[in-house]
């Protein structure tokens, strides 16, 4: 596994706590975790697919992006794969910087991209049977956002 | 011999996930080969929103295959 895909169920509490250690200088460390929902007993299990290589690749070339369009001093992203129970956290993303609209800011970019540009795929397993999850119109606006915003 | 990746609900359809394909010389005749396989995959594969990466670059439209092109079919993306 690579340092963003991970196959096992991760600790976000302990992920954030190392990731404020021994920063004296940033200011400013945001944070966002996603949880797999259990949508009222309608999903039973959330199956992640990546493409293992392209993916870290990708998200890689957003995080090299998003560092130089708000002037990040570090981050961490962490998403899973495999089957995720309910409850569990998907992804994680903190962001440090001087100040604090940099970092909630570009935690708010990141996250969008993930939803809808990252290459992933999702499945919902529940007693209705399963199906592919595709991205919300929400999600493909929230993206566009920052499509916009060329001038900052 | 070309290897053949497919996601989400691509793999499922299909019923594959990965392949070694020989003997197409384009991502053209690739296509029409697995369409002539399995025409409701050969149509998925043009369907709305799907990308082809072609040796873990995005690209669009035709392109010659190498013998060791490693082709993914990728549909809409949603993750988090």
């Amino acid at each position: 596994m690579s340092e963003v895909l991970c196959d096992v169920c991760f600790d976000p509490g302990a992920l954030l706590s190392a990731f404020c250690q021994g920063r004296s200088e940033v200011g400013a460390v945001a944070s966002f975790t996603g949880i797999a929902r259990a949508e009222a007993g309608g999903t039973t299990i959330l199956e992640l697919e990546a493409y293992p290589g392209f993916t870290d690749a990708e998200i890689g070339k957003i995080a090299a992006e998003a560092r130089s369009r708000f002037n990040l001093d570090d981050m961490m992203i962490r998403h899973r794969v495999g089957r995720i129970a309910p409850g569990d956290p998907i992804v994680f993303v903190a962001t440090a910087a001087k100040h604090r609209r940099a970092a909630f800011e570009a935690c708010d970019y990141l996250m969008d991209y993930l939803k809808s540009r990252a290459p992933f795929w999702k499945k919902e397993h529940g007693p209705a049977g399963a199906r592919w999850i595709e991205p919300r119109d929400q999600d493909h606006a929230d993206i566009a956002r920052w499509d916009k915003e060329t001038t900052r | 011999m070309a290897r053949v990746l497919l996601f989400g609900p691509l793999r499922d359809l299909a019923g594959w996930r990965e392949r070694q394909v020989e003997g197409c010389a384009s991502i053209a005749a690739l296509r029409a080969l697995l369409a002539a396989e399995d025409a409701r995959l050969g149509a998925a594969l043009s369907g709305p929103g799907v990308q082809v990466a072609l040796d873990q670059a995005i690209i669009k439209g035709d392109r010659p295959l190498a013998a060791t092109a490693e082709v993914a079919f990728l549909p809409p993306m949603s993750g988090g």
